[in-house]
């Protein structure tokens, strides 16, 4: 059976309607293009969402995917990006040697002439102006043994604090909000808790395009007895708005009135949860105080959203028995993005909605291996959500690596990844080392991300599958070997951890992450303080890498101890904790109302969430939270660039349902570029037909920054305000500028430093052809 | 009765902050973060410049002219180079010390006069001074490596 269903066409597929008592039904989702001769298990890297899914193979060649049944994620479904990304895989344009730049030409080189150069490279650098002039950017998309080896080699081998990734741009948010509230990352909740809720609320996530296979499961609990009720929070008329009970649509850059004043209702109503307050919370009153100034009038007049609206959600959120919210980048990529977060989690801690079924929150990841990055350390946080302001934590981590604790940097939380790019700017990072993301489409400020990029003095390590806009920079390209080709594992968003066997072999000479930071630290020398090497005595296979991840993890939130790579193929994914209290995963974190926020196990000491300020120990010791959760009141700020005369209309940038990131894998799927086959700016009918622009004109949008041309597309969204998708950059066509971020703002939230994508000032003119 | 006197110090230092906050974030204007941290910092300066002006106001007939003489004068030499931000971060710092201790200053006296409106004051722009301080600590923290080890 070639193709279960049309996933273009109709992209969540039939309803098979239920309600709580039952198990979501199973639908088995396939799509390949010939009868496979075996199966190999896997899941699906598209999204965060991390459906389970068996990759089909024929003579060493991937022909399709099926769903996997047995999966607790998705019961067997696939969406359009999972049932067609795959083809990528056998795209004729992957790299298949290492490039090195000659006279100003990539030319193909051998891998010992690649590392080689490298390796000198480093060592002149290290030499001359310390490790800390070596700086790694890699992604939300490789597997956890290559984090924790990336990690490694970063924190232990060089000992530079400068590893960040593209997580940062995506999910920096989700992490920094689940910190500030309960001390430490990990989304509460399970999926399955979507099966019996009263209540979902989504607040800037577009789960129907984003996650579609999660909103299937809405959408099949929308089609059965009992269905929950339905509030979103979103400027634009998503696919997920129209299914709302209520819609909220506040301008850009007002999360923070419209989440305050509905915690003013439903305080105002008291409509709480008392005991629970006074037992596991800290800060009630000053919440209180905050949010009181926040009325219904006073929000519709700053927000444009009705008060009757208003109050008709509140009402949904004060009294559902369960509640599930979901919170993605209309939050995180905009104004006071953690601040508006973390009102979230205090939506629940006042109702005490968490650690039971139906009741959840999931401070939603972007992209499929995020959480990995995060929980590795190859982002700006330290290996098994250990805090880099406590002593105990470090030593704990130098011990497992059997180094000097004073070898790992902890003088300052590692540095981000706005900052690295800012510190390759100013020339004091020479050396940058980009993994499996492609920064020339993602980064805002295209203009100024690629002035960095091509300085002379910055020398740059590209990895990747495929020629991409930042490899065109590149002094060396490294051929990677992607998902299929590689055995591994990677966790969802719900904490559900998955492993991904090597189906097939990658093409020509390229390797996988894994054994290009090996093969560097091999080379590099670097040793423990007893003279072993520092990965190759003990790292053969990635089952040895997740073994030592194990260790790393062993009585830290997130506990792989239990888990195993048998254990792991034997049907589901499993979710973390996994140890000996519980061998098959835990569903709720913080059952108890105790959180992870006593001072020798949190992963932070908390920050200001105005101005991002780091908390002491002392500070923190002093509040002596001790298990409680933190409630946080923040009140509203302006965003920093609004609309004014010369640049009179909002910009906010995100996606489309049929494609990935920067589209290197879903633009090399013919089904999926034939769906969403370009850019577009969206824009209201009253705003068209002010310019004098009708669907399908070609227009030009300008921002202090740069210039974008797009054809348009009328209708969907509020006046004042245009819509540009962020996936369309220039490997696949170069004849306009065209990338979202050629117009966006270089800026960040001060305490996730995640950039601010969702609002820019532009203005617009009719292009005449 | 000096708290006149001191408090024209504090009015004087606060004013200080404030221009020295809002330079910074011009001349760093291409540092994101300390561009626009360091102009909500000068706006709550110029707030709690403002709000001490009434109780220079209210307690002026016992000023003695002597401020001056404590006067700081950073921020002298125009800077430029790796340890520009550096070296203004440090001076900002010091300038919130300053200020800071302006403030506690004032608190007791606040207490010893029983002006609650005074204590409130202080109380509220104490706190929102060692925010600013502790942000500065924290950058200070982040940049000290990278500009005295890295940076040319
Ligand atoms: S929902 Fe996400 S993980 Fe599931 S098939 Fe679609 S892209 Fe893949």
């Amino acid at each position: 059976m070639p193709e279960t269903r049309d996933s273009i066409t109709d992209i969540w597929g039939p309803r098979t309607g239920f309600d709580g008592q039952e198990q979501w039904p199973t639908r088995i989702d396939e799509h390949t293009t010939e009868a496979p001769d075996h199966w190999v298990q896997s899941a699906c890297v598209l999204c965060s969402n991390g459906c389970g899914v068996d990759i089909g193979v024929k003579d060493g060649r991937i022909v399709g995917v099926r769903g996997r049944a047995v999966d607790s994620v998705n019961h067997g479904r696939l969406g359009p990006k999972g049932l067609h990304g795959w083809v990528a895989n056998n795209s004729p344009d992957r790299l298949t040697k290492p490039l090195i730049r000659r006279n100003g030409q990539l030319e193909e080189a051998t891998w010992e002439e690649a590392m080689s150069l490298i390796v000198q490279k480093s060592k002149d650098l290290i030499a001359k102006h310390t490790s800390s002039s070596i700086g790694f950017y890699t992604s939300g998309q490789l597997f956890l043994e290559e984090y924790y080896a990336l990690a490694i080699v970063g924190k232990a081998g060089l000992g530079t604090p400068h590893m960040d990734g593209n997580t940062r741009l995506c999910t920096a948010t989700a992490a920094a909000a689940l910190k500030a509230s309960f001390g430490s990352d990990g989304q509460p909740g399970s999926y399955a808790d979507l099966d019996s809720t009263e209540a979902i609320l989504h607040v800037g996530h577009n789960i129907a395009s984003q996650q579609t296979v999660l909103w299937m499961r809405i959408l099949d609990r929308l089609a059965g007895p009992n269905p929950p009720k339905l509030v979103v929070i979103d400027p634009r008329r998503t696919y997920t708005a129209e299914r709302a009970t209520v819609h909220l649509a506040p301008r850009v850059g007002t999360n923070i009135p419209v989440m305050n004043g509905l915690l003013h209702l439903i305080i105002e109503a008291g409509h709480l949860n008392h005991a629970y307050i006074e037992a596991h919370t800290l800060g009630f009153e000053e919440l209180k105080a905050t949010v009181a100034k926040w009325t219904p009038d006073r929000v519709e007049r700053l927000t444009g959203v009705p008060a009757d609206k208003l109050r008709a959600a509140a009402d949904i959120l004060g009294t559902c028995k369960t509640l599930v919210s979901t919170v993605l980048q209309g939050v995180y990529q905009s104004m006071q993005a953690t601040a508006s977060a973390v009102q979230v989690n205090n939506l629940h801690l006042l109702r005490g909605l968490l650690g039971h079924d139906g009741s959840g929150i999931y401070q939603m990841n972007g992209q499929p291996t995020a959480q990995n990055t995060r929980e590795c350390g190859a982002d700006g946080d330290l290996p098994g959500f250990r805090n880099w302001g406590n002593e105990t934590h470090i030593q704990e981590l130098a011990d497992l690596w059997n180094v000097h604790p004073d070898q790992i940097p902890h003088w300052a939380p590692p540095t981000h990844a706005m900052q690295i790019w800012r510190y390759c700017e100013t020339g004091s990072i020479k050396m940058l080392w980009i993994s499996g993301t492609n920064p020339l489409v993602s980064l805002p400020d295209l203009a100024r991300a690629r002035k960095i990029l091509a300085k002379e003095d910055l020398f740059v390590v590209v990895q990747d599958a495929f020629l991409t806009e930042t490899t065109k920079y590149a002094d060396v390209v490294l051929p990677a070997a992607i998902w299929g080709e590689k055995t591994g594992c990677f966790t969802n968003v719900g904490r559900t951890v998955h492993i991904s066997h090597r189906a097939v072999n990658p093409p020509g000479e390229a390797r996988s992450d894994f054994d290009i930071f090996v093969d560097y630290s091999r080379r590099m020398g670097f040793r423990d303080q007893h003279g072993a090497p520092l990965l190759t005595s003990t790292w053969q296979t990635t089952e040895d890498a997740f073994n030592a991840w194990r260790e790393c993890t062993r009585g830290r939130p997130c506990d792989y101890t239990g888990m195993s790579y048998a254990k792991l193929s034997e049907g589901s994914g499993i979710q973390w904790p996994c140890n000996e209290e519980f061998p098959d995963g835990k569903k709720h974190l913080y059952e108890d109302g105790v959180f992870a926020t006593a001072t020798d196990y949190c992963e932070t000491y908390g920050e200001d969430l105005e101005t991002g300020a780091p908390r002491s120990k002392e500070e923190y010791q002093a509040i002596n939270p001790d298990g409680r959760a933190f409630l946080h009141g923040v009140d509203y700020e302006p965003p920093h660039e609004e609309p004014d005369e010369q640049y009179s209309l909002w910009l906010t940038t995100g996606r489309v349902v049929f494609h990935f990131h920067t589209r290197t894998k879903t633009g090399r799927s013919k089904a999926l570029q034939d769906a969403a086959p370009d850019s577009f700016v969206q824009l209201a009918a009253e705003d068209a037909a002010r310019y004098g622009i009708s669907e399908g004109d070609m227009v030009e949008v300008t921002s202090r920054r740069g210039r974008v041309l797009e054809p348009a597309r009328v209708g969907g969204i509020e006046p004042g305000m245009v819509f540009i998708p962020f996936h369309y950059g220039y490997w696949d066509q170069a004849d306009r500028p065209r990338a979202a971020n050629e117009l966006t703002l270089t800026e960040w939230d001060p305490v996730s430093k995640q950039p601010h994508y969702k609002y820019a000032a532009v203005q617009l003119r009719k292009v005449h052809a | 009765m000096h708290l006149a006197t001191y408090l024209g110090l504090l009015e004087d230092s606060e004013k200080q902050l404030t221009r020295a906050f809002e330079h910074v974030a011009d001349k760093h204007r291409d540092e994101p973060d300390i561009e626009q941290i360091c102009q909500k910092f000068s706006a709550w300066s110029r707030n709690h410049h403002g709000q001490i002006l009434g109780f220079v106001e209210k307690y002026s007939e016992e000023k003695e002219d002597e401020p001056d003489k404590l006067k700081r004068d950073l921020f002298a030499r125009n800077r430029s180079g790796a340890l520009a931000l550096l070296r203004d971060l440090h001076d900002l710092w010091l300038l919130t010390q300053q200020v800071q201790l302006c403030w506690t200053v004032i608190r007791q006296a606040a207490l010893g006069l029983r002006d609650e409106e005074l204590k409130a004051c202080a109380t509220y722009c104490a706190a929102r001074t060692k925010r600013q301080t502790d942000w500065l600590l924290g950058r200070v923290k982040q940049a000290a490596p990278q500009t005295l080890l890295v940076a040319e």
